[in-house]
Parts: structure tokens; sequence; C-alpha cells
């Protein structure tokens, strides 16, 4: 538990200490590491959907001059993926090719032009095999299996029933059914992914350069696939433009850079184009929901029933995880006693899926909340009365054992009701325009790592030396949210000094402590509370010092940054000269801070993957999206959102509103625009045109609210910030849109073809008078 | 085929032997080396390489380098003053108009260019000035407010 008080460095609207690199263009990504020399790759990609491979010719690539040296599948038969039970990837295909762009082969030249000339020389061969691209075709009985241990192509199969969901249903005065589509999404961050690889065939030892969010994963994964030990290899994690959870496992671009620049015994720059960076993948997979819920005339859920099937692609990547969470955090929002769940992760001939954003929680929360709104205005009561019916009350466990110690959730409610003038606005809307609103909650960081290991969960490492500046080594990865300067601030606050006196140096494995990386938005939570350790360790120590210097007992010091002191009387030391006189035991001094979650946190063992869910602590969120319909065109417009986030407390309220506004605006993409669709496996929409990113011109006003219930882990009181307000968006404008037109979507993304059409077979319906059902499925 | 490219980057001349198919931004990141200058697509979609041609945003994926002969260009790395930031970057730097920095050069360039023909430009002219640049981390609530931010500080005397 975390009893610091923050005084002066938490709290307020703080701009990011790498921001004047950003502005400036000083900010380094990987693609700007340029060494003279230095040799141009490029990749070879599978034109077939799935196949045995026969041959791989790159004979004519090889006497290409300029060619410097070829990496195959006969390179490397290691495989590689970030859960231990389920790496069936090799970075080049290897026997078999799973889907259209898969990596095959990879050439490195002296110079860009010449490796494009040498991928264009590279051919393959293969034996045809049936590809399947979607779930149901996947899983059909005579389908062929992506991998030989994975019979029917499903990768995990999730059930579990807590509680009686039979009689559940038979309590309930309203039981209704909905089934939901969300299309598969992409990150889509503005960083092409890249790699550059520096070989030092002397001293066998491997650098490399990587846009990743988790440089200790793709350290791991490197010394895989390389065969090499982990003290060998060093990974440098650069700026990164942006992650969203593409970059949360070690990808095949890394992997084959180091393969290139070992085998050309030199180094190499692996630069992807925006199509390549699509086809590498990782969004979120296509799901299909069937959800039923059981609720009594006051809004109380009497019984939940889901099942779930997700597109998961031809790897397995974090699907196991993914198909747990999309169960697990049905609960941790309300208060469900009844809830069966049957998941199915599927195999595909698409690219593999990951861990975007909202990982594993959004489509889930797209369905229930809007079956939720759906039930209400049956029953005549109001969306909100529904939610409030079912709040939790906190402290408590979850019928999955799941722990929640702080629920600003009535807060957040409360908020977006009153600033949106629900009351007094819902259902008087003008013609073509609606009022809708949603809930969501995320974790703050999984309980259990991934690869489990028995070390704390965070580690932060505080050095100080003679000139009494302070340096904070730690491996969190800053990818643009902030995390860098969270330490800072972190750091500064308990020391009492002002941020100018704190550096921080992250993304080197040569130089800071390991961390297990950015994602699960465990950050701030994790690495915040080890920073607090370790500058209280550093605190202590210089209170010892100042002791000595000042003759007094160590009880009687007064730490006030700049001046320690022993009593009010005293004019005490200044920081140099306490640091002069602490340096005198150790010489440079150097302390450690840890944090580890608790085992109350870690989930519960009722079924098989319980623990997934786990946190230290979830974050909150309500949101009000106000629209307007045009029934002749379909276009639907986001006149506004007002949202309400429950961080716990804002350690910067400025980078808090960033990432929230940043979610609300990415589920709007998913909601209404964003779709990766497939031609034969082939991704049709992989460039920013036809993956429809909304623009500024797109993008409405965005009322941000911060609700801090003070969680008592938290850093400071902080929960997660940065993942937990997507998801309400999705549900949040379909309500809008139902409100405003008497249609319900409940597929997505809701575009204006989809939208027309849905609109112009509504009103066919309801002219021919058959009984026009008000709530029907969109665009299928 | 190659040219001797006579231009005026970033206030200062200079001549190179140009490739006739080089774009200006290969030109200026693989051959100057000034890497402020990002590649977010694979040609015209995100606005991420803008620059200023004679004060006038462009894309320079898609300008050839050799186009620019006799033209002044300027990228992110021209702004500020004695390594003091500018007013559009104080802008972006102060309010969060930048997250993870990847797409900032091109909107800084893109709001450098609007505000020096439209020093007090409104809402609507921000996002037809912005509407071809994405970004994913910001949802662009608060580059909105940058640009305002930095045009107050223009008023005020701050160089754009």
């Amino acid at each position: 538990m975390n009893e610091t008080v923050p005084t002066h460095n938490i709290g307020g609207y703080v701009p990011m200490i790498d921001g004047p690199e950003k502005v400036s263009g000083r900010a380094k990504y990987t693609a700007d590491f340029i060494s003279p020399g230095m040799l141009a790759g490029r990749i070879y990609r599978s034109p077939y959907s799935h196949g045995e491979i026969l041959e791989v010719d790159v004979a004519d690539a090889f006497k290409l001059p300029g060619v410097v040296s070829i990496v195959t599948g006969a390179d490397c038969d290691k495989t590689f993926g970030v859960l231990p039970i389920a790496r069936s990837e090799h970075p080049l295909a290897r026997d078999r090719v799973r889907y259209r762009g898969e990596p095959v082969a990879a050439v490195a030249a002296v110079d860009d032009a010449t490796a494009r000339n040498a991928i264009r020389r590279i051919r393959m061969k293969v034996r045809e095999l049936p590809a399947y691209y979607t779930s149901h075709a996947a899983i059909a009985p005579d389908a062929v299996a992506l991998h030989e241990k994975k019979p029917g192509n499903i990768e995990r199969d999730v059930l579990f029933e807590l509680g009686n969901v039979e009689s559940g249903f038979a309590d309930a005065d309203l039981v209704r059914e909905g089934t939901y589509n969300c299309a598969e999404v992409c990150q889509n961050q503005m960083e092409m992914h890249a790699a550059v690889a520096e070989f030092d065939a002397v001293r066998n030892r491997m650098t490399v350069y990587a846009s990743t969010q988790v440089p200790y994963y793709v350290h791991l994964m490197l010394s895989q696939i390389l065969d090499m030990e982990m003290s060998r290899i060093r990974v440098v994690k650069p700026h990164v433009g942006g992650g969203f959870g593409c970059r949360t496992e070690a990808l095949n671009v890394e992997l084959i850079a180091a393969l290139l620049a070992r085998k050309s015994g030199g180094t190499v720059r692996l630069m992807v184009n925006r199509e390549e960076t699509f086809i590498t993948h990782r969004g979120r997979p296509e799901t299909d929901i069937r959800l039923k819920i059981g609720m009594t005339k006051s809004g109380r859920i009497t019984a939940v029933e889901c099942e779930c099937y997700q597109r998961g692609g031809a790897h397995s990547g974090y699907g196991v995880v993914t198909i747990l969470y999309s169960g697990s955090m049905l609960y941790a929002i309300y208060d469900l006693q009844n809830v069966k769940y049957l998941g199915k992760r599927v195999l595909t001939n698409t690219p593999p899926c990951g861990a975007f954003r909202g990982h594993g929680t959004v489509d889930i929360r797209f369905a229930f909340e809007g079956l939720l709104d759906q039930m209400a205005g049956e029953l005549g009561i109001d969306p909100f009365t529904v939610r409030r019916a079912n709040y939790l009350k906190a402290p408590t466990f979850t019928a999955n054992d799941l722990m929640v110690n702080s629920y600003g959730l009535p807060e957040c409610l409360d908020w977006v009701e009153k600033e949106s003038g629900w009351k007094t606005r819902k259902g008087k809307m003008p013609k073509g325009k609606g009022l809708g609103m949603a809930c969501s909650h995320y974790i703050s960081g999984a309980s259990k790592p991934v690869n489990w290991t028995g070390e704390p969960h965070a580690t932060v490492k505080i050095k100080l030396d003679f000139d009494g500046s302070i340096i904070v080594l730690s491996g969190a990865a800053d990818i643009g949210q902030g995390s860098s300067t969270i330490l800072v601030q972190t750091v500064a606050e308990v020391l009492g000094l002002d941020m100018g006196r704190v550096r921080v140096i992250t993304g080197d494995s040569d130089v800071v402590p390991k961390d297990n990386g950015s994602y699960s938005s465990r950050v701030t939570f994790m690495v915040g509370n080890a920073a607090i350790d370790a500058a209280q360790n550093l605190k202590a120590l210089l209170i010892k010092a100042a002791a000595r210097k000042l003759d007094a007992r160590p009880e009687d010091i007064e730490c006030l940054g700049e001046v320690y002191r022993a009593g009010a009387q005293d004019k005490g030391a200044t920081f140099e000269e306490v640091v002069t006189e602490a340096l005198k035991d150790s010489g440079t001094i150097t302390v450690t801070g840890n944090y580890s979650t608790i085992p109350e946190s870690h989930g519960g063992k009722k079924y098989r993957g319980a623990a997934i869910g786990g946190t230290m602590g979830y974050s909150y969120s309500a949101q009000v999206v106000e629209v307007s319909v045009d029934e002749d065109t379909g276009v639907v417009t986001v006149d506004k959102v007002w949202v309400a986030h429950d961080c716990g407390k804002a350690l910067n309220r400025l980078t808090v509103e960033g990432q929230v506004q940043g979610s609300v605006w990415m589920g709007m993409g998913q909601a209404m625009s964003e779709e990766a669709a497939y031609h034969d496996g082939l991704m049709v929409t992989a460039n920013m045109l036809d993956y429809r990113v909304p623009t500024i011109q797109d993008s409405p006003p965005i009322e941000t609210h911060i609700v801090e219930s003070n969680d008592p882990h938290g850093p400071f009181g902080a929960k997660e910030a940065g993942e937990g307000s997507l998801a309400a968006f999705l549900p949040a404008l379909t309500n809008a849109v139902a409100d405003a037109t008497g249609i319900r979507f409940n597929d997505l993304p809701m575009t204006p073809d989809r939208v027309f059409e849905t609109i112009e077979k509504h009103r066919r319906t309801q002219s021919r008078g058959n009984g026009a059902r008000a709530d029907s499925n969109g665009g299928t | 085929m190659a040219k001797i490219l006579d231009i005026t980057l970033n206030g200062r001349k200079r001549a190179d032997a140009v490739p006739n198919n080089l774009l200006l931004l290969d030109y200026l990141r693989e051959v100057v080396g000034l890497t402020g200058t990002k590649t977010g697509c694979d040609g015209g979609e995100c606005g991420a390489c803008t620059v200023l041609i004679d004060d006038r945003p462009a894309l320079s994926c898609l300008t050839l380098a050799a186009s620019v002969q006799g033209h002044r260009v300027d990228t992110v790395e021209s702004l500020g003053r004695g390594g003091h930031l500018s007013a559009v970057q104080r802008g972006f730097h102060e309010k969060l108009g930048s997250q993870c920095g990847y797409c900032t050069p091109g909107f800084i360039m893109a709001s450098v260019g609007l505000l020096r023909r439209n020093p007090n430009p409104s809402d609507t002219e921000i996002l037809d000035a912005l509407g071809s640049n994405i970004c994913r981390c910001t949802g662009y609530v608060k580059i909105i407010e940058a640009v305002k931010h930095a045009a107050q500080l223009q008023a005020a005397g701050v160089a754009p």
C-alpha cells in the first residue's frame, strides 16, 4: 500500500519531458538510424494463402550485383511467439505458408533499389491447400488443420459457467438475445515497422534497434531465433511512433533483420512499408458474438450467456489470452452472478491478430452495452438506471475472483449524465439526432505476467553521483503515452525536488533494468510503484547522510528537497552537501525499487485460464455520444462526446486527457469506418485511404472529465488511463443512432453504405406494414 | 541519370547530385540526413512528410527532388531561433498536440504554413489546413488546441 501524499509534481498539467525533441525533429525513431555502409533489407512474401512449400528459389536473386545475403526458412528452424505455450511462428516460413504476405525470404543489399530488384527475382513453388478466411469455414468438419497440433483449427476453446444461469434466466422479467459482428481492425500506428540490426562478427554480438513496446520480449525471441545467449544481445528501443498493442510481441521484422545482419556480417536496416505493416497485423480479430441477458423490471441483471468466435489468423500470437479476456472481462464492471461463456479462438488463413488497445474487451462490451440499452428501452427505464441497478460495491471480489478495490463508475455516470444534459434532452432531440450512453472498463496491468520468472513485476534503479543529478534507469517503453514523464514526476515528487533535477534513461538493455514492457496498461501502476519505492530508498540514504552531517538523529531530519534540516529552526544542509556526505559511504549511489502484485489480485482458479483478467486495479469509463444521422445518404456524424474516466488519480492531467481522448477517438474509428477487408486472403485495405482512419474533419469535440477514486494500491492512487475509454464509444454510438433512427446496428463498422442500406430495408419493411421490428441487425 | 540540385534548404543554399527519380522525402532523409521529416505511408496518404516549398505545405513523398530546383524548402528542423522553440513547436509541446511524435513534424509544418498565410485562423480554417494529416494518438482535440495556442504565441511576438 502506498501512503505517499503528493505535494508538488503530481496532479498538474505537465508537458512531456521528451516533447522538445518531438516538435523539433530531433527525436530519433528506428528508421532514422542511418549509418554509412549499412545494408538495406527487404522481405519476399508469400503470394499464396495456404500451401506446402516445395521450393524457394533465390539463386537468380543472389546473382544480382549488390546483393550481400539472402535468408529463407532454411536459415532458421526455431519458432517464436509471445506466449510460452504457443510459439508456432517461424520468422521465415518453413514447410508451409499460412497467409498471403507471410515472410518467406529476405534480402540484404547495398541499397534499397537493389534489394527490391532481388526480391522480384525470388520464386517459390507450393502445393496449394484449401484456405479459410472466416471462423465458420475454418472450423468446418472437413477443414484441413493449419497447425498439426491444433485439430479443427481451434486455437483455444473456453467454457465456463459460474452461478446458475438457468435459474438466473428463470428469475428474469425480460430475456433478450442478440447477435453482433465486429470487423477486424488494425492499430495502424503512424510509424511503420522498422528494425536496424548490427552484428559484430568478431565478438559474436548482436545489437538490434526495434520499434517495439516490449524490448525484453524482443530480446528473448532474438535469443531463441538466433540461438544466441541473451548476454550477447543488446536491444535498443528508440522513440516509437505509437503501438496500441501492435508491438506488444516480437514481430518478424526485427527477427528477420537480425538474421540478415548475422548472415551479412554487418548492419542491416529493414524498413517495411505501410502495406507490409498492415499485413504484419496483430490487430483486433473479427468477432462474432451471441449474447443473451436476463433482466428484472427494475433493470437488475439476473443472468448472462455469451458465445464468442474470434478469427485469429494464421498463428497463435496472443490468441489464447484474447479469448480468455473476452470472457473474464464480462465481470468487474457490473455485479454479475450467473454467467455462462463459450469462447472459440479460431485459426484462419489471414494475418495473425494480436492485442489491440482494450485487448479482448472491446467487442464484447459493444454487444453487452448495446443489449442493455435495447432492454432498457423495452422495459421503459432509462439506460443510466439500468447501469445503476447493477453497480459493484468496492472493495469486493467478483464471482470469477477478480479483486476490485476502487470503483469510480458511479461518478463517471453522474458527470456525463449532467454535462450532456441527458435528463432534459434525451428523447426530445429533433429528427435525425440522438443521444446514446455506455460504459467500459480496463485493467491496470495483468497481475500475472506472460513470462512468469518469479522476479518482481517492475524494477527501477536510481543513480546519484557527484554532480547531484538524479538519473532514473528504467526499462519502461515510452511509445508516446508518456511513461518517461511519469517516472520523472514520480521520483521528483518523492524526493521533493524540481523535475529539472531528474533525468530518465530508458530503452537500452545494456543500461536499464529489465521491464516487461508497455502493454495491458501496466506501466504507470507497476513501474510507477517501483519508482516510488526506489525514490524512497534513495531518500532514506540521504536522510541518513544529512543526520550525520547535521549531527542529528535520522528520525529528526526533515527533507525539503533542496534542503535537509533537523527541525524548523535549523538552517540545515543543502541537497549538494547531503549528496557529498552520502557519497562518502559508497561512492556513486545506486538504489533499486521494486513492485510486485499481491496474490489476491491474481485472478481465480474456477476455470482453466481464470487468472486472465486479474489486475491490481480497474479503470472505469462512461460516455454520452450525440449524433446526427442523414437518412438520405447514410452518413452518421458524431456531433459531440462527453467522457468521464476513473483513473484513480491523475498523476498528469494533460497526458491522462490525451490518452482518454485518443481512446475515445480510436473507438470511433472502429465503430464508424475502419475495417481490414480481404479478397482471397489478400488484404485489400492495406493503405490509409481504403483503411479509413478518421481525419481531423471527421472528429468531434470530446469533453473530458477525470474521476479520481484513489485506488489504495495505485501509485499516489493512480490506475489505468490509456485503454479503458475505448470500448464504451462503440455502443454509445450505436445506442445514439438507435435513438435517432429507431434502428439498432449490431454490426460494425457503421459505414454510410451499410447505414443507408439498413435504413432503406427498414423503410421498405415498414411500408409493407408487416410488423417491422425496431431492432434489426444492420449490414448483414 | 542524375542532376545537380541547387536549393535553399532551411535557409542555407546547397547543391547535391540527385538521381532524377529521387523523391524529395528521400533526398531530405537519406542524402542530407534531416530525418525529422517522416515516412508514414506508401505515398500521399498520411501527411507525415509535409514540408514547406516556398512557404506552402507540400507532401515531400509526392515531390521529386529535382522539381524543387531553385526553390526554398523548409523542414521541421528549420524552426526555432537560438535553440528555442517556435510558436507552433511550443503549441504542440505545451498543449500535448504531440504524443508519439511521429506525425508531429508533418502537422507542425502544415500549421506553420497556415499561420504564415493566416495568423488568426478560425476553427474551420484549422480543420481545412490539417485535413490531409493523420494522427493516430490524440483524437485531434489537443492538436486543435495546440494550433490555437500557437496563434496566440505568434500574436505575442514568438516566431511561428
